[in-house]
């Protein structure tokens, strides 16, 4: 985290009480996109020399295909697999995908609705919490037969529920924390006002909680396309990431494997940036996103 | 109507308890008047229920025995008549509001209109001189100047009686000394009674017309000072022998019961026309340029 601070923009902020630094000039926004290129470059060179040397490495140790294909090769297998066929990429990762976003809304849903009564009542959190986190322990893949079993191996439901269960506990726990660990002096200052407890729910506590809010959404992003793949490990419609990779597999068609896990973890990419762009425009206050700005 | 003192306390006491045993004193037997207009400042060693005193005023907590009243009613019932405006050592504001709606706050929850708000937020933070940062975010104001916006903040939505608990404690001595001459202008413009907690002997001479000195175990009144400084005070005022004088006494007294001394509390009151004393009042400075 601490390189992000060398792309962060100069902080508008005067030593003391001097008047407020001018706003930076016109070629600001030019040096700062350069800066940001120069500082993503590493990454792009590491990324693409390793490509490389993958290439070059199982061309001259001869490994055979169905251990680890070229780049090339998988290339040429999302390629041929893209839109149709029986590994068609493209509608597996969006029906994927659906289920996902589908888990993370009942997951979140659920996960907020829990924060905000155990937060507001202690004796609810007192007796909730230990089976929060026992059911929280157990193991996702052990209960994926059961969801299954209870909302229909093809309906997309099974995978849905299989994604909000581990999305609920990440967003539970952290919007508590987010409306309880509320600075004391903010909470004394309310009562100075004489605030009621609703006014300090929708000023300070749910403010507070929003920070808590979008990591446990963006640990949610990635948690939920594990779901649900692993769902689909189980059985299901035959279009998803989960029965290609288990299907391209078994029929030793290694390369559409590796496409298939590359469309996941583009999937799941893409997920988290979209909503890391819903917590600027929602949060832009917040120094996890002012740093990155 | 005057007369009527607009925070009485008498017989306070306060003890944190465990359970049913009790732990520690924090107050006890404490008698105290504060008139209308008054800048009062709360000294004393740490642990000495400086800041509980202040927090028991504010019906922040209650006390344990004895009798609060604030403008003739109780302290809660003068919370709920949002009396009090307060300013811890933190700023606390919130990150998620520019300066301006940080000031806006407190007549956002008591219901003012949204023309009274704005108008309000651009008066107090024109009068704590930060009439230029409306639409920044705390984060991007320095320390002193964010203990303002909680100054503007606290005198948004006029209150009786302003409560600071040790507002500059975190602040460099340059920031501090040039916040207390805000204060102090703040308060001669605004006649708003003010408490302060300090742990600064010059910061309590310079701002108070009375110091209340305390001590520890169990937290007692010691001594009453009354400042017979002149005003309008300003930098000059930190130079006159008087003030050093005052310091000396405030600074002797706060020693007097370091020392152990089982001496009563004695309250000494001087009510004094503070025009006599001006007239003869001779600075320091003068002195030593001569």
């Amino acid at each position: 985290m601490s390189a992000a601070s060398d792309i962060a923009p100069p902080r508008d902020a005067p030593a003391s009480t001097g008047p407020a630094a001018s706003p930076s000039p016109a070629g600001g926004r030019t040096r700062r996109w350069l800066r940001t290129a120069r500082y993503y470059i590493p990454a792009i060179a590491v990324f693409l020399a390793g490509i490389v040397l993958w290439e070059l490495a199982v061309g001259a140790m001869q490994l055979q295909a169905f251990i680890l294909p070229k780049p090339s090769a998988i290339l040429a297998a999302l390629q041929a697999n893209w839109g149709d066929g029986r590994f068609a990429l493209l509608p597996s990762a969006q029906a994927t995908l659906i289920e996902a976003v589908g888990g993370m809304v009942i997951g979140t849903v659920g996960g907020v609705l829990v924060a905000f009564v155990t937060a507001r009542w202690v004796t609810v959190r007192a007796a909730l919490l230990p089976f929060a986190i026992a059911a929280g322990a157990i193991p996702i893949i052990a209960i994926a037969p059961l969801m299954n079993n209870w909302f229909g191996v093809l309906s997309p439901l099974s995978k849905m529920m299989m994604a909000a269960v581990l999305v609920f506990f990440p967003v539970m726990v952290n919007v508590t924390r987010g409306l309880v660990l509320v600075e004391p002096s903010a909470l004394e200052l309310m009562r100075s006002y004489a605030a009621s407890e609703s006014t300090v729910l929708r000023k300070v506590r749910i403010p507070n909680a929003l920070p808590f809010f979008f990591t446990a959404l963006k640990l949610g992003a990635t948690l939920s396309l594990i779901g649900a793949i692993v769902g689909e490990y189980f059985g299901g419609a035959s279009l998803v990431l989960g029965r290609i990779i288990v299907q391209s597999a078994s029929a030793l068609r290694f390369d559409v494997t590796w496409a298939a896990i590359l469309f996941g973890a583009a999937t799941g990419i893409a997920f988290y940036v979209a909503i890391s762009l819903v917590e600027r425009v929602v949060i832009p206050w917040h120094a996890s996103v002012r740093a990155t700005e | 109507m005057t007369d009527q003192p607009v925070v009485h306390l008498a017989g306070v006491d306060k003890v944190f308890a465990r359970g049913d045993q009790p732990v520690t004193t924090a107050l006890q037997g404490i008698d105290l008047d504060i008139a209308q207009g008054e800048f009062v400042s709360l000294i004393g060693p740490s642990g000495c229920g400086k800041s509980t005193l202040l927090r028991i005023i504010g019906d922040l907590t209650s006390p344990t025995n004895g009798a609060v009243v604030v403008n003739g009613k109780t302290a809660e019932k003068a919370r709920r008549d949002r009396d009090y405006g307060m300013v811890f050592q933190a700023p606390v504001l919130f990150e998620w509001r520019t300066v301006e709606d940080n000031v806006k706050l407190p007549l956002e929850v008591m219901g003012a209109s949204a023309e009274r708000r704005a108008q309000r937020a651009a008066e107090m933070l024109q009068l704590v001189e930060l009439g230029d940062f409306l639409k920044h975010y705390p984060w991007q104001l320095s320390g002193g100047m964010q203990q303002r916006v909680a100054i503007a903040r606290a005198l948004a939505f006029e209150p009786a009686i302003l409560l600071m608990d040790e507002p500059f404690g975190a602040l460099d001595e340059m920031t501090r000394e040039r916040m207390n001459s805000e204060v102090l202008r703040i308060w001669e413009q605004t006649g708003t009674t003010v408490v302060f907690v300090t742990h600064s002997i010059p910061e309590a001479v310079f701002l108070s017309s009375r110091v209340v000195v305390m001590s520890s175990r169990p937290g007692r009144i010691t001594k009453v000072i009354d400042v017979d400084l002149p005003r309008p005070r300003n930098e000059d005022t930190r130079e006159t022998r008087r003030y050093f004088e005052l310091v000396t006494e405030v600074r002797e007294a706060l020693r007097h019961r370091h020392d152990g001394g089982p001496g009563p509390a004695d309250h000494e009151h001087h009510p004094e026309d503070e025009a006599g004393v001006a007239s003869d009042e001779r600075t320091m400075a003068e002195g030593a340029v001569g």
